[in-house]
């Protein structure tokens, strides 16, 4: 932000009529984690740390239980990387569950990060005939195959481009995040999304205090608010300290494999150099880094 | 969760091996120890090396009588993988013997590419760290060596429909 136009604090403390009376050091004792604070990306250090505080104490009142909220950084030299063996994948969506419960998608109303599509063997990847809400005895059924769907964490991402306020960038290891107190629920990069992996929270999150999961990352899994645009992240408060993602652990088949894209020696380097290997809607040239391959 | 052999596969029980990369064909690979069926281990507590060794193909009549081998069963007997001298220990198609916790390298004479996957990590789950320790499982942990194809199972819940979280268009 140039000196010339006025800062968000600033222009919000003017319309609030504090200006005259106070000046940014006043607004200071508004809560952190109110309109009267800077974008993530803009905060010190020491500014992260009050609004963590603030907000681990507004969560810790809210669900009766400590939750703590990390702002851990990217890892040097790290770009990550996902490769799903759309072979093996048996539609079973023991991924889609583990997700809700690692990054606590609200459960009333349903929020899913992953969908899991359900495809006709005979037609091949085709989105006009893919069905998310198969329900069968077992699976897989047969003459399906299943492709499950969340955030292909685009290099080129349509939706970082898509949001008029900053509010989601991609991290530099490749991580494409969301700062929920920046969001203002506009959903433009819903639109622009081309996966569909972007949700909103049209109803207040309803996460149960006995079920949250209380290790979370500002960027990542701590609980939202009504109004904001969330998704997939990679499970970056488990990646960041060198985890799989909970999908990743949960899946019974084994379909999914993820690792550092700079590092020759891991497991998806090792997929994008053996296997046949696919990225959805590759003509949109978003460049995702989430791949398909088949392992058989 | 790692459901069929109802171990638990933390870190902390079983240290797995630190690099993602590919192994040399000989290295050993640390993983859980093999999911046995309760009291048949060792199997020389039943099969007196001191008995006489029926090496016929044949229809089981006096013990293992659940087992339905359904793995190239036309050609397939027990002791084409079961050691008859040494009933502790299997046997590779050279002879050699080896243990129930290195199974794969038996598995891996005919899956030689599931094998070579499985050594990068890319066949079958591992837990762990993505860029440290992880741990592997035998084959035997997800597939039944009997009848290793998967059985189908039980799916999670449909996703709710938007129409009934009260907003009409589905996105």
């Amino acid at each position: 932000m140039t000196k010339t136009t006025p800062s968000r604090r600033e222009f919000l403390c003017a319309l609030g009529g504090c200006a005259a009376a106070a000046t940014a050091a006043g607004c200071s004792d508004l809560t952190h984690t109110s309109w009267f604070r800077s974008a993530f990306r803009e905060l010190g250090d020491d500014e992260k740390k009050a609004i963590v505080a603030d907000l681990e104490r507004e969560h810790a009142v809210k669900y009766g239980k400590p939750v703590k909220v990390g702002t851990e950084g990217p890892l040097p030299d790290v770009e990550f990387g996902y490769a799903l063996d759309i072979s093996r994948c048996i539609g079973c969506r023991r991924c889609v569950y583990s997700c809700v419960d690692e990054n606590n998608q609200s459960r009333d109303p349903q929020l899913h990060w992953i969908r899991v599509l359900e495809m006709d063997k005979e037609k091949g990847i085709d989105f006009a005939h893919a069905n998310a809400y198969y329900e069968a005895e077992k699976v897989p059924r047969d003459g399906h195959f299943y492709l499950p769907v969340a955030c292909q964490q685009c290099r080129n991402a349509p939706c970082v481009r898509a949001c008029p306020v900053g509010a989601t960038w991609m991290e530099k290891d490749g991580i494409v995040v969301i700062d929920y107190d920046w969001c203002i629920g506009c959903r433009c990069c819903m639109s622009a999304c081309p996966y569909g992996a972007r949700h909103f929270n049209y109803g207040e999150p309803h996460v149960p205090p006995e079920q949250l999961n209380p290790d979370t990352h500002y960027l990542g899994n701590r609980p939202r608010t009504k109004g904001v645009v969330e998704k997939c992240t990679f499970c970056i408060q488990r990646v960041r300290k060198g985890r799989y993602p909970a999908c990743v652990e949960v899946c019974p088949v084994g379909a999914r494999k993820f690792g550092n894209l700079l590092d020759p020696d891991s497991e998806v380097r090792y997929v994008l150099e053996h296997k046949r290997v696919y990225v959805l809607k590759a003509e949109l040239n978003t460049r995702p880094k989430f791949f398909y391959f088949y392992g058989l | 969760m790692l459901a069929a052999c109802g171990h638990e596969h933390g870190e902390a029980r079983y240290p797995g091996v630190v690099k993602a990369a590919l192994q040399s064909p000989g290295e050993k690979i640390e993983v859980p120890p093999p999911p046995f069926t309760e009291g048949a281990f060792p199997c020389s507590d039943c099969h007196d090396p001191s008995l006489p060794v029926n090496r016929e193909r044949r229809k089981l009549e006096m013990a293992h009588q659940e087992i339905v081998l359904q793995h190239d069963e036309e050609h397939r007997w027990c002791l084409d993988c079961h050691s008859a001298e040494n009933r502790d220990k299997l046997h590779l198609a050279s002879g050699e013997l080896v243990d129930f916790t290195e199974s794969y390298r038996l598995c891996g004479q005919c899956h030689g590419d599931k094998h070579r996957d499985w050594r990068a990590g890319v066949h079958g789950r591992r837990i762990g760290q993505w860029n440290g320790h992880k741990s592997y499982l035998l084959c035997v942990h997800c597939h039944s060596s009997h009848a290793p194809k998967f059985e189908p199972k039980p799916p999670q819940p449909a996703p709710v429909r938007p129409e009934a979280l009260g907003r009409g268009v589905v996105r």
